[in-house]
């Protein structure tokens, strides 16, 4: 992790100093435990305070969108897929920005964390592969594979896929995960049972729009929500408001998402929003064998027509 | 979602298909109406004023 930092640094401070780029976007530590916050540098004195390590998981291609300047943007796997797709959506130019390539080991669920101890977490530091807690009466260190974001766990993309400089080596990519297990038993539900599944999925949300505000895709300049004239969906706590939101913003993601978990990371109520995104995931899998965000050549399945495009459900 | 799968039907019709519209019409009403009414997303709490 140490080497990560120095060589982001490095290469940050190169950056700014030659000018090639205006600010650096990163991460810096966070005022509590486990919740880096991004970091905008833009003189190489404010580099010193760039950090990495296993609580990065917010996306920074989020901070991206329609910025004018040039920019250095630390990037790992999922940060770099939706840097690409924001530049096939033209919310910024590719020579705008330098990638700095952070390959990733994955990040940590803090909702995991905090749910092993009554107490509250003071310091979380970590050393090969191992998390040592410290809170009121504890001090312990757990495996950090356990305690990994679900979507690192089958994540299958945790090179950048576009990068212009490499903080450190290549990993290895991890295969034979099953990455849609979860879906599969929702899709076999009956109608009624898939009904109390996400009525019991949605029923602690209290429409901060968190997972709404994390996500890289969210740029609309006035989201579906907010719009006040018309208003599409009830502002209230009901049911069917707070289900037609997230169906609805799952969908405005459908052949963009990229599975980086900002969303699920963001929310405070612990839901699992990312199985409906992710529904959507495999389906354009399936459907179009598409998987976002992976390269700039190709136009996403969404906003291309081809005469095989399956239509098995028109009758 | 949990909506059945005979609520929502699709159909591709040209303008000129009147009898295919009559007929998708029919069929679609039948079918919806074989599985009853669909409450779920009547909104149950009050109306303020």
């Amino acid at each position: 992790m140490f080497a990560y930092i120095e060589k982001i640094k490095e290469i940050s401070n190169r950056l700014l100093k030659e000018s090639t780029v205006d600010l650096i976007i990163g991460f810096r530590k966070g005022t509590v435990p486990m919740m880096n916050e991004p970091c905008f540098a833009k003189t190489p004195e404010a580099v010193d305070g760039l950090v990495w390590d296993s609580n990065c998981g917010i996306n920074l291609a989020n901070y991206l969108a329609n910025r004018k300047e040039k920019i250095g943007i630390v990037s790992k796997g999922c940060d770099s897929r939706n840097i690409v797709t924001h530049i096939i959506e033209n919310k910024i130019k590719r020579d705008q920005v330098v990638i700095i390539g952070v390959p990733c080991k994955g990040m940590i669920d803090r909702h995991k964390i905090e749910a092993m101890f009554d107490t509250e977490i003071e310091a979380v530091t970590e050393a090969d592969g191992r998390l040592n807690i410290k809170g009121d009466g504890v001090d312990t260190a757990i495996d950090k594979k356990d305690v990994l974001q679900q979507n690192c766990t089958i994540c299958t993309h945790r090179n950048p896929v576009i990068y212009d400089e490499l903080a450190a080596d290549l990993v290895e990519e991890q295969t034979d995960v099953d990455k849609y297990e979860d879906i599969r038993r929702i899709e076999d539900m009956t109608p009624e049972e898939k009904w109390e599944y996400f009525e019991d999925l949605l029923s602690t949300c209290i429409r901060c729009y968190a997972c709404r505000n994390a996500c890289p895709l969210c740029y609309c300049p006035t989201c579906f929500v907010d719009e006040s004239q018309p208003q599409w969906v009830g502002k209230s706590q009901n049911p069917t408001d707070i289900r037609t939101f997230h169906f609805l913003r799952a969908y405005h993601c459908a052949g963009r998402c990229t599975d980086c978990g900002a969303c699920e990371r963001a929310c405070p109520m612990g839901i699992k929003v990312r199985i409906l995104t992710k529904k959507l995931e495999k389906d354009c899998l399936e459907l179009f064998d598409w998987e976002s965000g992976l390269t700039l050549e190709k136009r996403p399945p969404l906003d291309t027509y081809r005469p095989d495009d399956p239509d098995d459900f028109i009758k | 979602m949990g909506i059945e799968p005979g609520r929502l039907h699709f159909s591709w019709i040209s303008s000129a298909e009147s009898v295919k519209f009559v007929d998708v019409v029919k069929e679609t009403v039948e079918a919806v109406k074989a599985l009853g009414p669909n409450n779920n997303f009547i909104k149950t709490t009050a109306k303020v004023a």
